[in-house]
């Protein structure tokens, strides 16, 4: 057992698995000899050569596009886009091209890659750099949607994707970088849909993701000690594949369901799992679902303002205790 | 059209380079293109052909020629005007007709379509209906091959409108930086859709032009000779092979038919077409085989054969199932179905 942040977590994850097989490849910006904008992946252009760690030119339809030709024919590459916001410039190969190939194709074309990208607000970067994007993903048949809150996660996650034979999101949160968490020593693989669990409780349940799964911790902490309220918080992990059973199972014990969630209230992906508690576990339920979630703005950039839009642990011991106690 | 070439002309020369078998190979090519898209335009004017279908009646040589120069290996990379380069790597008429018609014989059973036509086994790695996405995924192929010391070439064919989005010009600074084993191939057909390529573009030869941006040599040949289209891939795969990198073939040509479906092409002035007409491919090469003493009697044979092939293509196209509902959702994710849920 070690402890890491999860930026050294997504440098120890790529390289374990490029380690273990030679067929996985990494490209992006800057990603090579200067170790990537958030200094993510320093050090595997040392290690593993730069026919395997390759710098691309600022263009993005370029590296996702390749990610898939090398996909395609054998390769399982990893491709970074810097910031997630920069999906929309590339958003072709995310929402036409990796997911429908294997479908269109009738299973004769694959799609085995990874796209890591940087996620999330919290770095006053403003609008276009600071974008919780997952629910952009999350609609699109085809793709599989990841994103960590935790070092040892990131290892775990990042393996399981490398390995899955379908094209995946894998979505890190830039303000988790510097943080920490104990990792175990060798190999970690983990499994795509499975929620986790993180803080067991009887009153309410709290689904969060990436960024949010500490603030809810933090939410739940206090509301336990300063009003009693025992609330039960899940890291949902991957939104697709989605761990419905686990999160069913704890609204039928709660019977109380909050979210959440870093992206803007529309179609956020609290909505969909909210619709599938409302059509499976209606009965289950003592009050109607709550979605904690950012306004349906673009990001300011202040930290003052971008402070104010996002779920804080104080905004959620809020929703929580005026919904329960009225 | 005049040709602009900086390249010594590889056209119609009386050499024997190509050699009898390859231009009859060639030749049948061509005329299977040509039977099966004009069926395909009549079919779809019976509503046999469904949703869209772009042709590439006037075309068929670019596509011989390319395919014709391949190895066993290499991989095309098609748009949405793809029948032709499927056809051309030996798919079969009735598969890409069974698509068309979206049948259960066809290619993809009818998931796909007709811009998607896509046989792995033969090396079409797909035909994309988004201008310019293939170009990098084409680079991507290319990278493949150079990292593990494979000797195949990724061939990705596109029109002239596809020079004027980013995807073009990200994927040619991308293979040229790299040295990538890529041959991007432009069919000018002086046409995107429906407007003339040079109202919108800022150079005369919309690949051609732009070849040296990117540090390549311009290349622009007639698209309507099948032989200069054969040399010109040759070399073009031979400088991949050798880990030279990749080229930019510009081929001028022409499309016979409209854009899409049964699209009038009213937009084309008055005598262009009959014009092009007596540059037909397929008229230049049966006149060709004729000049190296293939004698009248092969050539119709070939034809004869062809258009048995699609006739019986036809017919059994249209006594082919539709795709049965069980594969609505199969194959959306690795594992066959579509689950995203437990």
């Amino acid at each position: 057992m070690v402890e890491i942040t999860y930026r050294d977590a997504v440098i120890r994850g790529i390289a374990q698995e490029m380690q273990r097989d030679e067929d996985v490849v990494f490209l992006g910006e800057d990603v090579a000899k200067a170790g990537g904008v958030f200094k993510a992946t320093v050090g595997l252009y040392e290690q593993f050569g730069p026919l395997r760690v390759r710098d691309t030119p600022i263009s993005e339809q370029a590296i996702l596009g390749a990610a898939m030709g090398a996909a395609m024919t054998g390769l399982k590459p990893i491709a970074e886009i810097m910031f997630s916001d920069f999906f929309a410039v590339c958003f072709d190969y995310i929402a036409n091209e990796f997911p429908k190939s294997r479908y269109m194709s009738n299973g004769q074309l694959k799609c085995p890659l990874v796209v890591r990208t940087g996620n999330g607000a919290g770095s006053r970067f403003g609008a276009q750099h600071s974008q919780s994007v997952e629910n952009w993903c999350m609609m699109i048949p085809g793709l599989k949607v990841v994103a960590p809150s935790n070092p040892r996660d990131v290892i775990g996650l990042l393996a399981a994707a490398v390995r899955d034979p379908d094209p995946v999101i894998f979505l890190e949160h830039k303000s988790l970088y510097a943080t920490k968490g104990e990792v175990p020593d060798g190999e970690i693989v983990d499994t795509l849909g499975s929620a986790k669990i993180v803080r067991p409780g009887r009153d309410a349940t709290i689904l969060a993701l990436a960024l949010m799964v500490p603030r809810a911790v933090e939410a739940a902490d206090k509301l336990k000690a300063e009003h009693g309220i025992d609330c039960e918080v899940i890291d949902v992990r991957s939104l697709v594949p989605l761990d419905t059973r686990t999160i069913l199972g704890s609204v039928s014990k709660t019977h109380r369901l909050f979210t959440v969630e870093e992206n803007p209230r529309l179609c956020g992906w609290g909505a969909e799992i909210v619709s599938i508690v409302a059509d499976e576990a209606f009965y289950d339920l003592d009050g109607p679902p709550v979605r904690i979630t950012t306004p349906h703005i673009p990001l300011p950039a202040a930290d003052i303002l971008e402070d104010a839009v996002l779920p804080t642990p104080a905004r959620i011991v809020d929703r929580v205790k005026t919904t329960l106690n009225g | 059209m005049a040709l602009q070439s900086d390249r010594a002309n590889g056209g119609s020369g009386l050499n024997d380079d190509i050699g009898e078998a390859k231009r009859l190979e060639l030749y049948r090519t061509q005329v299977t293109i040509r039977e099966a898209e004009q069926r395909a335009y009549d079919l779809f004017l019976q509503n046999l052909v469904k949703g869209t279908s772009h042709l590439s009646l006037g075309q068929e040589a670019v596509a011989a020629g390319f395919a014709g120069a391949m190895q066993k290996g290499d991989l095309s990379f098609c748009t949405y005007r793809g029948h032709a380069h499927t056809l051309a790597r030996g798919v079969s008429v009735e598969k890409v007709l069974g698509e068309l018609m979206q049948r259960d014989n066809g290619l993809m059973r009818g998931k796909g379509g007709s811009m998607h036509l896509t046989s792995a086994d033969h090396g079409v790695m797909g035909s994309y209906a988004i201008i310019g996405a293939h170009l990098p995924i084409a680079c991507g192929a290319a990278w493949r091959a150079q990292y593990k010391g494979q000797k195949d070439v990724s061939v990705c064919f596109f029109g002239d409108g596809t020079t004027n989005i980013g995807a073009f010009h990200e994927a040619l600074n991308f293979a040229a930086v790299w040295k990538l084993p890529v041959v991007f191939v432009c069919e000018n057909n002086l046409y995107m859709e429906y407007t003339p390529i040079g109202d919108v573009t800022a150079v005369h030869n919309p690949a051609g032009d732009r070849a040296g941006s990117y540090g390549l040599e311009k290349i622009v040949i007639d698209g309507n000779d099948a032989d200069a289209v054969y040399r010109t891939a040759r070399a073009a795969y031979d400088k991949a092979r050798a880990g030279r990198g990749p080229s930019l073939v510009e081929c001028l040509t022409y499309r016979h038919s409209g854009h899409s479906r049964a699209d009038p092409a009213k937009y084309r002035p008055e005598g262009e077409l009959e014009r092009w007409k007596e540059r037909d491919p397929i008229k230049i090469y049966r006149e060709r085989l004729l000049q190296f003493g293939i004698g009248e009697k092969v050539i119709e044979a070939i034809d004869a054969e062809v258009r048995n092939v699609v006739d019986t293509a036809t017919e059994t196209c249209k006594a082919a199932p539709m795709p049965p509902m069980d594969i609505l959702t199969t194959d959306v994710y690795a594992d066959g179905g579509w689950a995203w849920r437990n």
